[in-house]
């Protein structure tokens, strides 16, 4: 007879046993998926502070090991709300604790990301890690370690220094063993796209080179905050639902339906609960587990809720996106690009909106091989990995027929698309691509259709400015040639003027320019 | 009389240098003008090539086409057109001679200006001979020489300057004269033949040299090599018209040498913007059908390609008279064809103690 012994592991036992699925697979994901995270909590920290992002970021080579990993030391620093001092020490060194837990869109969704970072540097450094951090107040300075296996902080210094200047923000840095050489093209990839998705954020990082990376802000405008919201009866599961039943203060259900969601008012609640079979005077606390199963499969059946409030969505908006696409790519006024932000939709209950922009003309053909470009964001974050796997590429390249907007196969062209919801569909727990939800797939497809009209103008206006500046420079070519041999021919000494002749022929050129810088204008 | 030849050598010479120059004022008067430089010539489309029954040539009818300088398409080739005037003038000036291959190479010295092939050169010049109504041996510009002239025929050179003046009698060359550019522009000075026999080809052009037929037949001998070249046929009108020497052809006895003594007679489709080029009054002497059956010369099959050609040789307006007409109908109805060689199987001089005599009787 074998023992089998059951024991509990706690979450940061269960992270520090899975970390792959965070993104920590190998030494040089690794190095990504630190920055990452501790930059979009950076980024989230100012945005809920309302101030435009000053993240400063350094990686330092400490000592090389075999194999190309060495370790580094990690250094973030941002200029956001900074955290009580109390918090601070569950905030970075307990798995599941955050403030993410509300129905909002922001760029995690654990609320882990930081956490997990600095346990895979604890683990594979066994050095601690030090959070400096100020509301306003003093500043506090803590050297932490993750005790594993309760999942709970283990403190080794405490500092509190004075704060004269009213700095506010918080500085993370800590140890890690990774591969940043493997990684980097990747990773200044990100950071670019980082910067194109957030124009308004001021961007620095130092690599184990010394070498500096500036990604200057191009805005103080940022996107409004978005508003936590209640959960969409669409968008509801069996336990979900069952946690709010379980600690609702509601007496009855039709209280319980129109308090703890949204788009469900007192007649709205009344149908639903007949329809259901739920009487609407039943208490909550009453439901047994089939009835909640019977009143969830109900509300996705029933059609008559209000669609979901978009409030809680923070979409970067046209004028922003256009800002930072143009900074990124260094667009001039001779380079094509077409910024569209369609209206809120659904899927499963959840609100999305997409974003996309197509950039074209000559700075891009310098930048970019032949060919699309696809640049994705998922509340924005950057996607980079697995581009083929995912919904925006099947879109680019199957549900769109590009020659139909006059775009060739060898016309260099960048395809920007941005997902937000409060739920993004992601395929993997990677989060590196989306999965082919077809309401989203559809959205995204008519965005980039309405983007590209746009570009159809443009195409085929530049093909005729092509065109007709092609046939200046031949009669610019030939003309002083019939001047030249006439003259010698004539045995004439003055040349002709064939200048009334040049102009003659170039009168219709501005024009066509003239219509050109139109087109981004064009509505789509 | 050599004054005489030089002075109407040098009025010809100024005639063309004089419309060049024209040409090079109009359009440089149309560009002061403001207008997009053009010029007007007869169409060379076929529609356009009518058969002038009275001149008994091919000549352009009075449809005419604007070259000009107005669009994208036409002005390259408007300017090649100048550019090739000038490089004609050029020629004429500098008294220098030059090919239809050289002109090609010249235009690709030029930027912007060379011609994408020959045929497009000689298309340009073809069109400068339209618009001047001068043929490109006036301006000097001659194709590969081709064809060969033997006999008892004096002529004075006026080309290349080192050889201006200086006679020539041309039995001193066995093998014949070339036809090239400095016998085309001789003049012509005396001769003692009083008939001149034109040979398609080479070989038999040398039998005939070598059995004496220009002695015993007192005959200016030309061989063509295959289509005469211009020149050649230049050279045969000038025997024809200036020297009243008449005109006998030899060809093989098949549609293409039919063809070749057409060509002599009448000239071509793409010849019919120029005159001095056909001799009406030249004589087709054989190979005829009659002769194939007359002399049960060895034969061969009619390909069908032969059948085809001869089919529109008998439809074409040259054709009309009752000779071809007849000797069309034979070889169609024979299926056979034969050629100058066919008489060697009678013996090697046949064709020269019997064959061409009784020919020449027969006229």
């Amino acid at each position: 007879m074998t023992e089998i012994v059951y024991q509990s592991i706690s979450p940061s036992d269960f992270f520090y046993r899975n970390r792959e699925i965070a993104g920590f697979s190998n030494p040089s994901r690794a190095v990504y998926a630190a920055v990452r995270e501790l930059l979009e909590n950076s980024l989230d920290a100012c945005e809920r502070q309302r101030v435009p992002p000053d993240i400063f970021l350094r990686l330092t080579e400490v000592s090389a090991s075999e194999g190309g990993t060495s370790i580094y030391i990690m250094r973030i620093e941002d200029n956001g709300t900074g955290l009580p001092s109390d918090q601070i020490p569950s905030a970075f060194c307990r798995v599941f604790y955050g403030s993410k837990y509300t129905l909002q869109q922001s760029r995690g969704t654990f609320g882990l990301g930081g956490t997990i970072t600095i346990l895979y540097g604890q683990i594979t450094t066994h050095q601690p890690v030090t959070v400096t951090s100020s509301t306003g107040g003093d500043i506090h300075e803590f050297t932490m370690m993750i005790d594993i296996e309760r999942n709970e902080p283990m403190i080794l210094k405490h500092k509190v220094l004075g704060n004269k200047k009213g700095w506010r923000g918080t500085v993370v840095q800590l140890q890690m063993e990774g591969d940043y050489s493997r990684i980097k093209s990747r990773l200044l990839d990100y950071l670019k796209q980082t910067a194109m998705v957030s124009p308004y954020a001021d961007l620095t990082f130092v690599d184990p080179g010394g070498r500096l990376y500036r990604f200057e802000r191009g805005t103080d405008m940022m996107p409004p905050l978005p508003q936590p919201v209640k959960p969409h009866p669409h968008g509801i599961d069996v336990e979900n639902f069952r946690r709010l039943v379980s600690v609702t203060k509601a007496r009855s259900m039709k209280e319980f339906m129109t308090g703890h969601f949204q788009g469900v008012g007192s007649k709205t609640a009344d149908k639903f609960l007949k329809l259901a079979g739920i009487g609407n005077r039943t208490r909550p606390s009453s439901m047994k587990p089939e009835d909640i199963v019977t009143l969830v499969r109900a509300a996705r059946e029933f059609k008559d809720f209000k669609r979901p409030d978009a409030s809680c969505l923070s979409p970067i908006g046209e004028e922003l996106l256009e800002k930072g696409i143009r900074k990124e790519l260094g667009l001039t006024e001779n380079d094509f690009l077409k910024v569209v932000s369609r209206k809120p939709s659904t899927y499963l209950g959840f609100p999305f909106i997409v974003e996309t922009a197509l950039a074209t003309g000559p700075t891009i053909r310098k930048q970019y091989k032949a060919g699309t470009t696809i640049i994705r964001f998922a509340n924005r974050i950057p996607l980079l990995f697995d581009e083929s796997s995912g919904v925006i590429w099947k879109v680019v390249n199957r549900n769109i027929h590009w020659d139909t907007y006059n775009v060739s196969s060898d016309t260099p062209m960048v395809v920007v698309v941005h997902v937000c919801s409060t739920k993004i569909p992601y395929k993997t727990v990677g989060k590196e691509y989306m999965a082919d939800q077809p309401e989203v797939e559809k959205e995204i497809t008519n965005v980039i259709r309405t983007a590209a009209r746009s570009l159809r103008l443009f195409i085929s206006r530049s093909i005729r400015i092509e065109r007709e500046r092609r046939r200046l420079d031949i009669f610019a070519k030939y003309l002083p040639k019939i001047a030249e041999f006439s003259t010698k021919l004539s045995d004439k000494e003055i040349l002709p003027d064939i200048e009334p002749l040049l102009i003659a022929v170039g009168r219709p050129l501005p024009e066509v320019e003239q219509k050109i810088k139109e087109v981004p204008t064009i509505d789509g | 009389m050599t004054d005489s030849v030089i002075d109407e050598t040098e009025r010809r010479r100024e005639a063309t240098e004089t419309s060049l120059k024209q040409l090079g004022s109009l359009i440089y008067e149309q560009i002061q003008n403001r207008e997009f430089p053009w010029i007007m010539m007869q169409s060379r489309s076929s529609d356009n090539i009518n058969y002038d029954d009275e001149l008994r040539q091919f000549i352009l009818g009075d449809r005419t086409v604007r070259r000009h300088s107005r669009n994208v398409r036409n002005i390259r080739p408007f300017t090649q057109f100048i550019w090739t005037a000038w490089f004609a003038r050029e020629l004429v000036r500098l008294r220098k001679t030059s090919t239809l291959r050289e002109v090609y190479y010249s235009a690709r010295g030029q930027r912007d200006i060379e011609f994408t092939g020959q045929t497009e050169s000689d298309y340009t010049i073809t069109d400068l001979e339209v618009a001047l109504n001068t043929p490109r041996e006036s301006f000097n510009i001659y194709p590969k020489d081709r064809g060969a002239i033997f006999g008892d025929l004096n002529i004075e050179y006026t080309f290349p300057p080192a050889y201006e003046g200086r006679m020539k009698n041309l039995t001193d060359n066995p093998d014949g004269a070339p036809i090239g550019r400095s016998l085309t522009s001789s003049k012509l000075v005396g001769t003692t033949a009083d008939k001149v026999i034109v040979i398609e080809k080479d070989a038999m052009f040398s039998r005939f040299v070598e059995e004496k037929v220009h002695e015993k037949h007192n005959a200016i001998l030309i061989q063509t090599e295959g289509i005469p070249s211009r020149s050649a046929r230049m050279v045969i009108q000038r025997l024809n018209k200036d020297m009243g020497l008449p005109i006998y052809i030899l060809t093989d006895g098949d549609p293409w040498g039919l063809h070749i003594a057409m060509v002599i007679i009448s000239g071509s489709a793409v010849a019919a913007h120029l005159r001095g080029l056909t001799t009406p009054d030249a004589k087709w002497i054989g190979v005829w059908g009659t002769d194939v059956l007359k002399y049960k010369l060895p034969t061969e099959n009619l390909t069908e390609n032969d059948l085809k050609r001869l089919n529109e040789l008998k439809k074409d307006p040259r054709y009309v008279d009752d000779l071809w007409q007849r000797e069309i109908d034979i070889f169609l109805k024979m299926g056979r064809k034969a050629e100058l060689e066919a008489f060697s199987a009678l013996g090697l001089t046949y064709i020269v103690d019997e064959y061409l005599p009784e020919k020449l009787e027969s006229l």
